[in-house]
């Protein structure tokens, strides 16, 4: 069992039995694909959520909705298929107590509803989720099973 | 300016990088000047970084991605928008707590406590304000810092909130880092402003190098 690292702006699919790990999301959504038939599992570090609203773009995987189109892609190359996926996600953290008047630092939770968004969009079930407060998550993809840990800080850990 | 279609990163020459690692050095050196009187300490400041990092390393100059550290951070407006941190490792938070109010710091590292908070923020709120003060008058800029607010938790939660700033422009993260250190006791705190791109034209401009 390998345990892959998903980095910030950064998007990875794994086989069973490896895990997918991304460290310390804060304002960004780790967003969990899984395939339960193919024991394929996808796991992406987004950080902004519309590429649409952007114009010097090279990476789709730091966006909600580019991120989510690739990662399919990249699962679907491993023989994963759409249809049986089902999605699991964490983050959309506020890191600090601003007003909430301000946009651009009200991106935790405007990354979460675009993640909502277009997984509502290309037919993605959401199974479960654990979004917003004010601290930081490690999440943790088990390709073999799709269970997807969440670490706080001070917290026990739980499986979504 | 930001042109389409071209990286950030090209639009930067060396020459603009000394600068900002200048600019920085002045502004640390304001900071550390306000430190140093109000905890009666020797402050020591090496030169500062300026640099380009991918979001996936953006951690890593700060102990890693999961390294619990306190962050006190002000928002940015005026000619020159973007986000300011004063970043520290949870020991140095706690012992320059117990320089300025005297009591000891709690067993537990992570626990801080409502005097302990508003003094720590208001330590960082001082050292961000000498630093900003100094750069506004450098590049005959407006600077208008929000209060500060202060968060503990893993060091790429606390970055992500610069970083996705940073990222609705460009595919990296440039920022003027600097470290300062205290005579003596085991402390260390670091810099972090990242201005957004336009912003760092306008310190650019402000300094006759453009």
């Amino acid at each position: 069992m390998a345990v892959i690292i998903v980095g910030m702006a950064d998007l990875k699919a794994a086989k069973s039995p490896d895990v997918l790990k991304t460290l310390g999301l804060g304002s960004c959504i780790g967003i969990a694909l899984y395939d339960p038939v193919t024991k394929v599992a996808g796991l992406a570090h987004i950080m902004l959520p519309d590429s649409k609203a952007i114009t010097n773009n090279q990476n789709d995987a730091k966006f909600a909705d580019t991120g989510v189109i690739k990662l399919i892609a990249e699962m679907e190359r491993m023989g994963a298929r759409k249809i049986n996926m089902r999605a699991k996600i964490a983050g959309g953290a506020q890191m600090f107590a601003f007003n909430a008047t301000n946009d651009s630092l009200r991106v935790g939770d405007r990354n979460a509803e675009a993640s909502k968004k277009i997984l509502q969009k290309v037919g993605i079930k959401l199974v479960a989720e654990e979004t917003g407060a004010n601290f930081g998550r490690t999440v943790e993809l088990y390709a073999e099973d799709g269970n997807f840990l969440i670490k706080a800080i001070g917290q026990p850990t739980r499986t979504l | 300016m930001p042109v389409k279609g071209k990286s950030a990163e090209s639009l930067f020459s060396d020459m603009h990088l000394d600068i900002l690692k200048e600019i920085g050095s002045m502004g640390t050196a304001h900071a550390a000047t306000a430190l140093s009187r109000m905890v009666n300490k020797k402050v020591t400041m090496p030169v500062p970084n300026v640099t380009w990092l991918d979001f996936q390393n953006v951690a890593n100059f700060v102990g890693g991605p999961e390294n619990i550290i306190v962050g006190i951070m002000v928002s940015l407006s005026g000619n020159i928008q973007g986000i300011m941190m004063y970043l520290m490792e949870l020991d140095s938070a706690h012992h320059i707590a117990e320089l300025v109010i005297g009591t000891p710091p709690p067993e537990d590292k992570l626990y801080f406590g409502e005097m302990e908070r508003s003094v720590i923020e208001e330590v960082g709120n001082i050292m961000l304000s000498s630093y900003l003060t100094s750069i506004a008058g450098l590049t005959n800029s407006q600077i208008k810092p929000s209060i500060p607010y202060m968060c503990v938790d893993m060091a790429n939660a606390i970055l992500s909130v610069p970083a996705s700033e940073f990222g609705r422009m460009a595919d990296k993260m440039l920022f003027i880092e600097s470290q300062i250190s205290l005579e003596n006791i085991k402390f260390s705190g670091c810099f972090v402003l990242v201005p957004n791109l336009h912003s760092f034209f306008r310190i650019l401009r402000g300094l006759g190098a453009e």
